[in-house]
């Protein structure tokens, strides 16, 4: 359900659009409403007269048959639906009314009595309704109206809480507080600004509550609570039906189906109503690459007229040109060809580099420019739904050469490539403790034993100065900082010694003393270990700071091959990476303006 | 590049701690199960309150004369004195509603007007059936739900296998709308008189309670599967599945040991009213089966006008429901510690 096969819908508004489940669910309440209207007129007669017809079994004349009092069953059923749904109506008017009066009046109070109300809101929801429908059944006794009530009483909870919550989180944002600063009083806030960006969600409560009251009335009819004779709904037809279950069976198949269809009807209503409220719960085809929005640049100019990546030999450190690639025996990594994209898109085109042993390559771009695609094309982690391909994509390591493209065995993907990411509040699993996560590549692929691969991590927590390592290990990571998770994420990257790291913006998301601290321990991972490095960042200054070579990325493309000295030593060739330069904020001088990077592919903006 | 080297001097601190860097929203109250006890202890009293207060306003409420109608209309003038004075409603409201707390915390439930029997022996007689019917069907809800949903989940993550999400979809949505007791008319003419596989009601047998357990768990069932499906497919989504792909786990150890307990944390925080709710549709469905709990109980009380009965099972279901519900907590608290710090609004 709930699933359009094309990216490339435009960004639905309030509505979205009409999808399947609300026409159908719709339709069918549509149906039964028709129905509760005609059905009583056109056979009341023969679902209510007494007749000598009894038990009969299906026939023309008696399309289900007749009930022991020689009553038309399916007559019954269908007349019984107007009682049905206007006592679901009533009720769920009940709920909804008295819910967001009371949830609008606890915004609107102040804060003591309004939270004492809130908790008491809270435990009543913690009960199931069926509780508070019995109470309710108890004081008014069995009958049709009190059913009604119990009902829409029991359902009050629910629409006041979520009245409340929703009032209490639009009145943080920026229009309500805004109206409050103008003096726009209370009840107009509410009235004006407040319930009208709420209406969604209830809307969404409302159908698929009404869905719930339906079959919560019929099932106080069912047990006796709530229609009683001579009056029927369905529950009451069902009840009748049970008596005689064993002499005619055939008596539940009509209350049971209407009942059935019923529900079904207005859940899909309620369906259909959240997915065209909220387009976020229709689900996206194909997740979307991290790099998938263009530059401004890019969007200004369709990608024609690229230039050739200007030639490397000037500026280059020390990559060698493409025809040199296979003969270099320290080559660790070689990427030749790479290209990524969807159906729509190229993310990256043709790039071709190689990092060697012991030598820190940094790819450098704006976001969206298909960096950290590269580096998770490299690792072979990038999400469903992108297309690579390459001439070659492979690792070296003692144990041969491991082509990238194909389907390598795990192993030696998960001891030949370590990888650094680049959030450190989400790339741990909550649910875990940090001993469990960061020895799992030890455990599983190199089978070493629970207590051995802990010591071995506790030193490698103690190398990149993670206070209390042991203890570490035994916490969950919400209970680290974002620095000390990411020193601890090198250090299980690097745990079984892999040829290649690949560290994805590992500093993006850390504050800056944090930053420097992390790349420190690349930096003296790269001198002690003489790993090979692909270092991700948007930040030309890290990277110049950290890396041997830098290739400088534009819309996909390697636009400028240059080398960390040249950078730190502020010389730049290409017009791009000097606007790169001329807006990094440490590299550029105190008293020259910042700029804006701004490139269509042939002249810099900036002077 | 003078900035940067300044900042990485300063940035390695000797203790290599990181200033100033909390990761937000971390809250240390009391600290684990300490702190997670106290909170839920306090909800918990709060919940009891709620409950203790909403069953003692029944008579009170009944609107009119509570004796008049409790007796009946054709009641002698000296019965309703009698049926006044037994429930001392001539006594102010304060003084009925303390003699009422008291009662119940002495265990005494007061004594069913029905059988003259005290209420405490009806409510002890008739849980452990309830009990017996609504705990085993949430267990069956999880045990069918969770495997479902996730499988169908991972089946069907990015986009795979269309016909699969929207069969799924679609059937899950059908039964999941099933309310219990149309399922368990259904399931008894099917097995009990149709195939006359099982019995159609009692409690006599351990199988007597098969038909039951069918009939709560199939609605429920679904429906949280197709919550598990749709957090399986956000789950997949995360980051941290991402790292754990990088370590190039086999499937079973990514989906069991990586998924599936961040699943259960979402599924159960989004479900725990399903849960609770079941215990509804027990108190419907055993009217059906003719099983001897307290949802048949309850229902004979009402029509009968056994205020006390009435009272003692209303309680009673509401407790079974704050335990499901505790227990919900704390299977969560076990799964992820995160949990126990006390979410805002986590029922």
């Amino acid at each position: 359900m709930r699933r359009d096969g094309d990216a490339a819908r435009p960004p639905s508004r309030r509505w979205g659009r009409l999808n399947p489940p609300l026409l159908a669910g719709a339709a069918t309440l549509a149906g039964l409403v028709l129905l509760a209207g005609i059905a009583p007129v056109l056979w009341r007669d023969a679902a209510q007269t007494l007749t000598a017809d009894l038990r009969l079994p299906p026939s023309w004349d008696h399309v289900l048959g007749t009930d022991p009092f020689g009553r038309d069953v399916l007559a019954r059923a269908l007349v019984a639906t107007r009682l049905t749904l206007t006592m679901s109506v009533l009720a769920t008017a009940v709920s909804f009314v008295a819910g967001v009066a009371i949830g609008s009046l606890l915004h609107l109070a102040p804060r003591w009595p309004r939270e004492v109300a809130l908790r008491l809101i809270d435990s009543a929801v913690a009960f199931p309704s069926l509780v508070f429908a019995l109470v309710i059944a108890a004081v008014l006794g069995p009958g049709a109206s009190s059913a009604v009530i119990a009902i829409g009483v029991a359902g009050v909870p629910g629409f006041a809480r979520l009245t409340a919550n929703l009032a209490a989180s639009v009145s943080h944002r920026e229009f309500v507080r805004t109206a409050a600063l103008l003096g726009v009083p209370g009840p107009r806030i509410l009235t004006r600004h407040v319930l009208p960006n709420v209406s969604g969600p209830l809307l969404v409560l409302l159908t698929s509550s009404f869905a719930l009251t339906l079959l919560e009335i019929s099932s106080l009819s069912f047990v006796g609570l709530g229609v009683q004779s001579p009056q029927y709904d369905w529950g009451r037809l069902l009840n009748e039906a049970l008596p005689s279950i064993y002499d005619q069976p055939s008596l539940v198949v009509a209350p049971s189906v209407m009942l059935v269809v019923a529900g079904i009807g207005a859940m899909l209503l309620g369906d259909g109503v959240a997915t065209a409220l909220d387009p976020r719960r229709e689900r996206r085809p194909v997740p979307a690459p991290a790099v998938a929005e263009p530059a401004p640049a890019a969007a200004a100019k369709p990608a024609v007229a690229e230039p050739a990546p200007e030639p490397a030999a000037g500026a280059a450190g020390g990559t060698p040109g493409p025809a040199a690639l296979p003969v270099d025996p320290r080559v660790v990594l070689l990427v030749d060809g790479l290209t990524v994209g969807t159906a729509h898109d190229v993310l990256v085109d043709d790039v071709t580099f190689t990092i060697r042993a012991g030598e820190v390559v940094g790819l450098v771009g704006e976001s969206g420019s298909g960096k950290s695609t590269i580096a998770m094309a490299v690792a072979g982690l990038l999400p469903d739904g992108l297309a690579v391909r390459a001439r070659r994509l492979v690792l070296r390591d003692d144990a041969g050469d491991l082509d990238l493209l194909g389907s390598p065995p795990a192993r030696r993907m998960a001891t030949g490539i370590g990888v650094v990411y680049q959030d450190p509040g989400t790339t741990f699993n909550p649910a875990l403790r940090l001993g469990a996560q960061l020895t799992e590549v030890q455990r599983v692929h190199l089978r070493r034993g629970r207590r051995e691969a802990t010591q071995d991590l506790v030193r490698a927590l103690t190398e990149v100065s993670v206070t209390e390592p042991a203890r570490r290990l035994r916490q969950h990571p919400h209970e680290l900082s974002g620095g000390m998770l990411q020193r601890a994420s090198i250090a299980a990257a690097m745990s079984a010694a892999p040829r290649l790291l690949v560290a994805d913006e590992p500093t993006t998301a850390l504050d800056v003393t944090v930053q420097a601290e992390v790349l420190r321990q690349f930096r003296r991972i790269n001198v002690v270990h003489s790993t090979a490095m692909l270092f991700i960042s948007h930040d030309i200054g890290v990277v110049g700071a950290l890396c041997d070579t830098v290739l400088v990325l534009h819309r996909g493309r390697i636009v400028d091959r240059t080398s960390g000295a040249a950078l730190r030593a502020g010389h730049a060739v290409h017009p791009y990476t000097r606007a790169l330069l001329a807006a990094t904020p440490s590299t550029a001088d105190t008293d020259e303006p910042l700029h804006a990077v701004r490139w269509d592919g042939k002249e810099v903006a900036a002077p | 590049m003078s900035a940067l080297t300044t900042v990485s001097a300063a940035g390695a601190a000797p203790d290599g701690r990181t200033p100033g860097h909390v990761v937000p929203g971390r809250r240390r109250l009391g600290g684990g199960w300490l702190g997670f006890a106290v909170r839920r202890l306090g909800g918990l009293l709060l919940a009891g309150t709620v409950l203790v207060v909403t069953t003692f306003l029944i008579v009170p409420l009944i609107p009119g004369d509570p004796a008049r109608a409790i007796a009946g209309t054709n009641a002698s003038p000296a019965a309703v004195a009698a049926i006044r004075a037994r429930l001392g409603l001539d006594e102010p409201l304060g003084q009925r509603f303390l003699d009422y707390v008291t009662g119940l915390l002495s265990g005494d439930l007061g004594t069913s007007f029905r059988f003259g029997t005290p209420v405490g022996e009806v409510v002890t007689s008739r849980l452990p059936y309830t009990a017996q019917l609504a705990l085993p069907a949430i267990v069956v809800v999880l045990l069918v739900a969770v495997p479902l949903g996730m499988t169908v989940g991972v089946l069907t993550r990015g986009g795979r296998r269309r016909w699969l999400d929207v069969g799924f979809g679609t059937l899950a949505g059908l039964l999941a709308s099933l309310p219990a007791y149309v399922a368990a008319t259904g399931l008894i003419v099917v097995f009990a008189i149709a195939l006359d596989l099982l019995p159609p009601g009692g409690a006599e047998t351990a199988s007597s309670s098969v038909l039951p357990i069918a009939a709560l768990a199939i609605g429920p069932a679904f429906a949280v599967a197709r919550v598990v499906r749709q957090e399986t497919a956000s789950v997949l989504d995360q980051d941290y599945l991402r790292t754990a792909r990088g370590r190039r786990l086999p499937a079973h150890r990514l989906y069991l040991r990586h998924a599936l307990p961040n699943l259960l944390t979402s599924v159960l925080t989004l479900t725990g009213l399903v849960l609770t709710s079941l215990l509804g549709g027990t108190v419907i469905i055993e009217n059906v089966f003719s099983y001897p709990g307290l949802g048949t109980a309850v229902v004979e009380a009402i029509v009968y006008r056994d205020y006390p009965v009435i009272q003692g099972v209303i309680l009673s279901v509401g407790a079974l429901a704050l335990v499901v519900n505790l227990l919900v907590d704390v299977v969560l608290g076990l799964i992820d510690p995160r949990t126990l710090e006390g979410a805002p609004d986590a029922s």
